[in-house]
């Protein structure tokens, strides 16, 4: 166990760094392009068969035990541990990583990421397995120092992606997104900090296990609110959103999927395994705050896809999905914000369910972009409608699919996450506001009505319409390395949906004992 | 003039002091080991000008190389006092003049690496903009002697002689290129450092008057014990002390000479002074303060907090308006990141006024010495571009990449290093260490200030690293002389060692400094 932990952060970093070494890849242009991006779609290949050996090998009898521990110094001057470890709450974290960048890296070696002055594909490998990097290593480790150095690692590169492959105004979202986090991950730093300083160490399993004690009660809110800024900004939580859509807008379509499916999970992982257990007390005082910063974020999301998606706005189709994940991870802040064990357990299933189908989601619209050469609804729809359904209707049922899967079909993954989280949002944890929990638990569900509206305005003007409609484009029906790389998302969507206690086995017991009941 | 009469003075001064109680203790014995890094270099410095005096005219070119030696040697003897108890020699009733303990040593060893490094980028320069070797190869090492001497000066006139010789030969390397600009840099850089000079020494005076004494730990026991009516006095001191060294340090105001003395000096004696000058004042800075000045902590914190807070916000938004086409871009953006990071390196000073300790020093040690590192190697890739490209702009970068692979790489390493984001892991942690002696001495408004100005420094250093990727024109790739790459190498392969392995250079942050 603790060699595939390691394994599973060196293999991406050692990869990394050979795209650096010269020749490696040969000299030809083309040719190196392409092994590159061979080796990479290998190397994702054989970090996912890690993560799988790591779930196959997890004791699944005592998911809240931490599992297969490294804990060496590495900075004794700072006393930072080179501290890894796995539980429930991670495991699935580590393997939806695992997966999206395999899949995303597969996906590329056949439909390789270029545009006018995009640099070489060699570039683009070592920049994906760095951002794996720092991906993982935000999941795996214990530290506090080490999670906001993994926090830090994915900045460059996903910067990169966004400003060299983008499109649009790409440097400029590049930008905001990167000073956007930055700004946030600086604050979080600080409240680090001061936590490392009143506890005298910075190891994440130490500090959960005093759960606050010997933190003073100025100082829990002081640290509280400093974390807790960093990782909204991250997750994001509304009105820290703002850098999300223009991110998403410029972003090539692996990037896309990366910052949805894994990027904004870090910020709520950190919510989980950082603030609550923790900065208890902190984190009780401002829950209140955060559920109302997720109601309308959820309502927000909702009704900024609604006017994306109606007919002559010039919506963007990734901007759409982006705002609706704004709307999403607001289910996961109120399930967090609750404090019970169901909200929780709901959040970290809403984690896990938003990755998959807004993966899904916008390696289909990606690759609609591609065809239009634009993502803009109006464009799409024409006068009637794009209809998918009759041009090509493999792609149109995916894209149809993850939009009911978005909206919460029961089923599929989309629901379990949304409704435990509001039915923990109905019973807030012990000290709450009960009403103010159900009048955000009434905005929630007003949200999911939302939700099902924007959906289904969307699915109604891509999927349906006239064929017989004069087309701007011959669409491409679905080709085989989409479907490749797609369908596990969409199966793994099913099944997450009808056997919701696979990942709810596994948190449950962490959940618990990061609350400290039971 | 005045300088100097004044130094013999206070000289005499001490030498009076000292002999109260026997002559024959002014008879000592010298510890010529403790002393040995500054002397060495000092020595090479006396060598390098006999030889430029005999050798023919053919073999002057073996005064870099020779320059190059004397400064490895000298590092060489900060080996045998890294272990053991601190050595210390010219001592006296009220203390010991030269220290050698690990305060001292790092600073030496940031001033004799950071001059061996800017050393090795000169091989080059010298021989091409064809400098006088003799006269730059002697004024070099005379500044890394006294850069060597000053952090190991334990009292107030071996500090000012120090700093005197850190400064005065640098006035002469920046002139030594003969154009417009490198008269006008120099004479800039001359007349703000002679004011800072003339004003510290006015402050020294005072606090002598006040306390009796040079040696730093006895003014900090006379400043205890002080009558009320000399009280104004030895703050007034203390105050104008500080100040002279803010000039050296460029902290804001008195910073605007940086940038201009910066582009018209020769690129490696610009890295020079951004980091070894600047290591001069800090160290010196960092002394009087926690030394000489111990009492007063609450007041020089406060104003070292806010000096910390304008200097970073003013460097770097001076750096965000640098624009990408005006000439000599590139050093004018080296010279205000510089004025930042000194911001940022008189933070930890700070907090030991509000701790009362000299512990969160450990913190701008090791980010001076990784600083030191990353920038000089920032100014190396900058010295190669203008080989080719002599203006230099931000624009010149463009297509770096794609005409020197290794360059393009190593400067996107070294700038990501000075913005502290991974893969610069050591800059990373470097910031870490500041803001740790921020919060834990209870500054958490100056943490503040300095995340939104690493957030600010953040968008240059990466408009500047995104530059060289970006497709420029193609250009025949030019050769790199072989000092050019051994720089670099030194550089970039201290930087990934040190981001691998960051205890290395943190270690100064947890062990004991005096």
């Amino acid at each position: 166990m603790n060699a595939l932990l390691i394994a599973l952060l060196a293999l991406p970093l050692l990869g990394a760094a050979a795209t650096l070494a010269p020749g490696l890849f040969g000299a030809d242009p083309t040719a190196r392009g392409r092994r590159a991006l061979r080796f990479n779609a290998v190397l994702t290949g054989l970090v996912l068969a890690l993560a799988v050996a790591l779930a196959a090998g997890f004791d699944h009898a005592h998911p809240g035990r931490m599992q297969g521990g490294v804990d060496v110094s590495w900075i004794p001057a700072l006393g930072v541990r080179f501290h890894l470890g796995v539980d429930g709450v991670s495991l699935p974290l580590v393997v939806l990583t695992a997966l999206l960048s395999f899949l995303c890296a597969l996906y590329s070696t056949k439909r390789p990421p270029d545009g006018e002055g995009t640099p070489s594909a060699l570039s683009f490998t070592g920049l994906f397995l760095l951002l794996e990097v720092g991906m993982l290593a935000t999941f795996l480790v214990l530290d506090l120092l080490l999670f906001f150095l993994a926090f830090e690692i994915v900045l460059v590169p996903m910067y990169f992606l966004i400003a060299r492959w983008g499109s649009g105004a790409r440097t400029a979202s590049a930008f905001r997104f990167i000073l956007y986090t930055l700004l946030g991950s600086a604050v979080m730093l600080l409240g680090f900090l001061l936590i490392g300083l009143h506890a005298g160490t910075f190891d994440m399993t130490e500090l959960a296990a005093r759960h606050g004690s010997g933190l003073s009660h100025s100082t829990q809110l002081l640290a509280a609110l400093a974390i807790g800024l960093g990782l909204l900004v991250k997750a994001p939580a509304w009105p820290l959103h703002s850098w999300l859509p223009d991110a998403h807008t410029s972003a090539p379509t692996v990037g896309s999927v990366l910052l949805a499916g894994v990027l904004l999970k870090m910020g709520t992982y950190g919510l989980v395994r950082v603030l609550l257990p923790i900065v208890p007390d902190g984190t009780a005082t401002f829950a209140p705050y955060l559920g109302a910063l997720a109601a309308v974020g959820i309502v927000y999301g909702s009704l900024a896809c609604l006017a994306l998606a109606r007919a002559g706005r010039g919506g963007d189709l990734k901007r759409l999905i982006a705002f609706s994940s704004v709307g999403h991870m607001g289910f996961v802040l109120l399930g967090i914000a609750s404090l019970t064990p169901v909200g929780l357990n709901g959040a970290l299933f809403a984690n896990i369910a938003h990755g998959l189908i807004t993966g899904l989601l916008f390696f289909v619209v990606g690759a609609l972009k591609d065809r239009y050469g634009t993502a803009d609804l109006d464009t799409l729809a024409g006068a009637s409608g794009a209809a998918l359904y009759g041009r090509a209707p493999r792609l149109g049922a995916l894209l149809a699919f993850g939009a009911v899967a978005s909206l919460g079909l029961p089923g599929l993954a989309g629901f379990w996450g949304e409704l435990l989280a509001m039915f923990g949002a109905f019973q807030p944890g012990a000290g709450l506001h009960r009403p103010a929990f159900l009048v955000f638990m009434a905005l929630a569900g007003l949200g999911t009505l939302l939700t099902a509206a924007y959906l289904l305005v969307v699915v109604r003007r891509v999927c349906m319409g006239d064929p017989a409609q004069p087309a701007a484009v011959q669409v491409a029906e679905l080709r085989g390395y989409e479907a490749v790389s797609w369908t596990p998302l969409a199966v793994l969507t099913v099944v997450a949906g009808l056997w919701p206690a696979l990942l709810l086995t596994l948190s449950d017991p962490v959940v618990k004992q990061l609350l400290a009941v039971g | 003039m005045t300088t100097t009469q004044l130094t013999t003075t206070h000289l005499m001064g001490q030498a009076v002091n000292l002999a109260v109680p026997n002559a024959g203790s002014l008879i000592q014995s010298v510890d010529w080991v403790a002393i040995a890094p500054p002397l060495i270099a000092a020595a090479t410095a006396l060598l390098v000008l006999l030889a430029d005096l005999l050798l023919p005219p053919g073999a002057k070119r073996l005064l870099g190389p020779l320059t190059a030696l004397g400064l490895l040697g000298a590092l060489a003897a900060l080996l045998p006092l890294v272990h053991g108890t601190p050595r210390s020699t010219f001592c006296g009733a009220a203390g010991c003049s030269y220290v050698a303990d690990h305060f001292a040593l790092a600073f030496q060893l940031l001033a004799l690496g950071g001059a061996l490094l800017a050393a090795l980028l000169s091989q080059v320069t010298v021989a091409e903009d064809r400098l006088p070797a003799g006269e730059y190869w002697f004024l070099l090492l005379s500044s890394a002697a006294g850069a060597a001497l000053l952090p190991a000066a334990r009292d107030l006139a071996t500090l000012v002689v120090a700093l005197e010789v850190v400064s005065l030969p640098s006035f002469a390397l920046v002139a030594l290129k003969r154009d417009g600009r490198g008269g006008e840099a120099a004479l800039k850089f001359f007349l703000s450092s002679v004011t800072a000079t003339a004003v510290m020494l006015l402050g020294v005076s005072f606090l002598y008057a006040a306390t009796g004494s040079l040696q730093l730990g006895a003014i900090a026991d006379g400043l205890g014990q002080l009558p009320g009516r000399l009280k104004p006095l030895a703050e007034a001191g203390g105050m104008l002390t500080l100040v002279g060294f803010a000039f050296k340090v460029a902290a804001v105001p008195f910073h605007f000479w940086v940038p201009d003395t910066y582009a018209g000096a020769p690129l490696p004696v610009a890295g020079y002074l951004s980091v070894v000058g600047k290591a001069s004042g800090f160290a010196g800075l960092a002394l009087v303060t926690s030394l000489a000045l111990r009492p007063y902590g609450h007041t020089w914190g406060l104003l070292l907090a806010v000096l910390a807070a304008v200097t970073m916000t003013a460097g770097n938004t001076a750096a965000l308006r640098q624009r990408a086409d005006s000439a000599q871009g590139a050093v004018r953006l080296l010279a205000w990141s510089s004025v930042a990071q000194a911001g940022y390196l008189l933070v930890p000073l700070a907090a030991a006024g509000y701790a009362g300790s000299a512990h969160p020093l450990g913190a701008t040690v090791a980010y001076a010495l990784i600083y030191g590192l990353v920038n000089l190697g920032a100014f190396g890739v900058a010295a190669l571009v203008a080989r080719t490209r002599p203006a230099n702009r931000l624009d010149d970068y463009r297509g770096l990449f794609a005409r020197d692979r290794f360059a393009a790489l190593a400067l996107a390493f070294f700038l990501l290093c000075l913005a502290g984001l991974p893969p610069g892991v050591v800059g990373l942690f470097g910031k870490v260490v500041v803001f740790q002696a921020a919060v834990d001495a209870g500054l958490g408004w100056l943490a503040v200030v300095m995340a939104a100005n690493v957030v600010i420094a953040l968008y240059y250093y990466l408009f500047w690293t995104a530059r060289l990727f970006t497709p420029g024109e193609a250009a025949e790739p030019a050769r790199t002389p072989g000092p050019l790459t051994a720089t670099l190498g030194l550089a970039a392969v201290g930087a990934v060692v040190l981001s691998v392995a960051p205890q290395l250079v943190l270690q100064v942050v947890s062990g004991s400094l005096f």
